[in-house]
């Protein structure tokens, strides 16, 4: 069977190099400039959060930074939207639990 | 980052899509000077998303359609960017804007997730292009990780180059629904069906609005060209009503829908998939105008858009809008509303033929929005279990009860007993649904006290 098609080469993307990022100590490769969102979705992770009633698997939902869905704890900071935040060498994603004690208001 | 509060400009832009990105340039070229602030790291808005810089896309056009048209603009806001008469203040969050005597101070946190500080811009005029968020209409298991939004699936193709799965159904109503299973078909996604809950025959109704927007009708031929092209098939009165798995999506059920939506009794039928990309249209994002005391009108989509005039001023003075905020009608609207915008805060005559151009894909836009507005069986898709507020993880039943139990009428009275929309979110995904199940024939036009989130310290004057 023929490789399939992806992203990467229908827009002719020559990435600069892949580095390594952890979520939950396992390790991942992302892409410069990918969201921390992109880079779990391209390592086939769809859920990185707990919900805080039901403990129910969460991941990207809106992709636009709009539903909140999506929030990690980056480098032990919780609450992140990954969908919003780049990823970077070396970054530590925990899949967060709850609502992460949240410091921020809506 | 420091605060600016000095930083003075003839007109400050809020949002760098199509709509403020065309207002931004024309603007400029009058010799305006303009603060153009987006959230996002790069300007284009939903639409025109891109791969970043180090992703080295040599042809990010690819992805999109009329490329030439945002191409044209960028090469202008370059020119502009370098004459200093356009500054752009990427990644700034916006989420308030207030009035002194003379001026309107645009208030924003700055970072890629609004984390790293705080910044303030000032001028006499402000353009709300702050654009739209998807409308999403709850059913059992829309929870379910790999259930994502549309335009969110094509958002992050865009500008991330990945996929939410291999085999991705698409599914809700819209025109979107069909650039975006052609995206994500021709990014490499085995894309099965697109279920769309409406119905083509509402077009067929306006012939006139039809033929006179040609270019609409070539692009919507496009999309069927290419859904072909991928053997994409198109099923209309269709929803998805369940969703199979419990950690993942692995499969699921597409019902025929009667003409208000409600799924017709025995039609399910299953369809395997690891990923579905799903949302019903579009919501002008309007935190930044409601919070100023801009009037809205209810739009033909039952959502709510900013009463504008002639010229795109709002009834606040000084305070214009194009784009989505005044009522979702695609990129080249946008780019048409920006323009024209830009005429009237500069006090330049505009040419007849602009004027009828936005008035002619204005008209399209309200037959496309009647064509696809959600028709109220879709409550019909809902178990008393299904999760309506993702936030707070409230249940139909337990709005149902809220409102049969307990007397409830109103969103603001079901979310004040249940938490529907009390959450992170503050409504925007559950809005709609919880006003349709409180009996609110629309939703009510958004009120939030913030249009993003915002570090306590920010709001107490501390440097955050
Ligand atoms: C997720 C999504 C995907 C879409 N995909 C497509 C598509 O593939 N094809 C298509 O034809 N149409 C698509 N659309 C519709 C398309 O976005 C619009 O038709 C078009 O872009 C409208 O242009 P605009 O300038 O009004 O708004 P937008 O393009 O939405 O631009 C609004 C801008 O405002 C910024 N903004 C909003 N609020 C704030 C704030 N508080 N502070 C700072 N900045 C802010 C946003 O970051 C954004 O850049 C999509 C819409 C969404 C929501
Ligand atoms: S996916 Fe919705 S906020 Fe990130």
């Amino acid at each position: 069977m023929t490789r399939r098609r992806t992203p990467v080469d229908v827009v002719r993307a020559a990435p600069g190099p892949a580095f390594e990022i952890r979520l939950d100590g396992r390790p991942l490769v992302a892409l410069p400039g990918q969201s921390i969102a992109a880079a779990l979705w391209a390592a086939g992770v769809l859920s990185w959060r707990t919900t805080r009633r039901d403990g129910r698997p969460r991941g990207a939902f809106c992709g636009i930074g709009s539903c909140f869905d999506c929030l990690a704890t980056v480098n032990g900071r919780p609450n992140q939207r990954a969908c919003l935040v780049p990823a970077r060498p070396g970054d530590t994603i925990t899949t967060q639990e709850g609502h992460g004690h949240a410091d921020l208001t809506v | 980052m420091p605060i600016s509060p000095s930083d003075t400009h003839d007109l400050v832009v809020i949002g760098a899509g199509p709509a403020g990105l065309a207002a931004a340039v024309t603007a400029a070229g009058f010799g305006l000077r303009v603060a153009l602030v987006d959230a996002a790291a790069r300007p284009g808005g939903q639409f025109y998303r891109q791969p970043a810089p180090g992703l080295g896309a040599a042809r990010p056009e690819a992805l999109h359609h009329s490329w030439r048209a945002f191409a044209r603009r960028t090469a202008r806001l370059d020119a502009q960017l370098a004459a200093g008469r356009v500054r752009h203040f990427a990644a700034h969050h916006v989420w308030a804007v207030t009035r002194d005597p003379a001026h309107w101070t645009v208030h924003a946190v700055t970072g890629p997730d609004g984390a790293q500080g705080r910044a303030e811009v000032r001028a006499p005029h402000v353009l709300l292009a702050t654009g739209a968020h998807e409308r999403q209409l709850p059913f059992p298991g829309w929870t379910v990780p790999g259930v994502v939004g549309a335009g969110g699936a094509q958002a992050m193709l865009k500008a991330g180059l990945v996929l939410p799965g291999r085999r991705i159904v698409v599914a809700g109503s819209g025109p979107l629904l069909l650039a975006v299973a052609g995206t994500l078909a021709a990014a490499g996604a085995t894309v099965p069906v697109v279920a769309e809950a409406s119905g083509y025959a509402g077009y067929a109704r306006a012939p006139r609005t039809l033929a006179a927007n040609p270019r609409k009708l070539v692009e919507g031929a496009g999309h069927a060209v290419t859904l072909l092209r991928h053997g994409v098939r198109l099923r209309s009165r269709s929803a998805v009503t369940a969703v199979h798995g419990t950690d993942r999506v692995e499969a699921v059920t597409v019902t025929r829908l009667d003409r208000d939506w409600r799924p017709v009794p025995g039609t399910g039928q299953r369809i395997p998939c690891d990923a579905l990309a799903v949302g019903h249209g579009l919501v002008p994002q309007l935190e930044l105008a409601t919070a100023l005391g801009c009037a809205t009108r209810a739009a033909p989509d039952g959502t709510w858009a900013l009463v504008l005039d002639d010229q795109q001023r709002t009834t606040v003075d000084g305070i214009w809008a194009a784009g989505e905020t005044g009522g979702v009608g695609g990129s080249e609207l946008a780019f048409v509303e920006g323009e024209l915008a830009a005429y009237g805060i500069a006090h330049r005559a505009v040419r007849d033929s602009l004027r009828r151009r936005r008035d002619r894909l204005r008209r399209f836009a309200r037959t496309m929005a009647a064509a696809h507005a959600p028709r109220p069986g879709w409550t019909g898709w809902l178990r008393e279990d299904t999760e309506v507020c993702r936030c707070e993880e409230v249940t139909a039943g337990r709005i149902r009860e809220a409102v049969s139990g307990l007397g409830a009428r109103d969103t603001r009275t079901v979310k004040l007993l249940t938490r529907a929309g009390m959450g992170w979110c503050q409504g925007r995904m559950c809005g709609p649904a919880v006003a349709r199940l409180a009996g609110q024939s629309g939703p009510a036009a958004d009120r939030r006290p913030l249009a993003c989130p915002v570090v306590l310290g920010e709001l107490a004057g501390e440097q955050g």
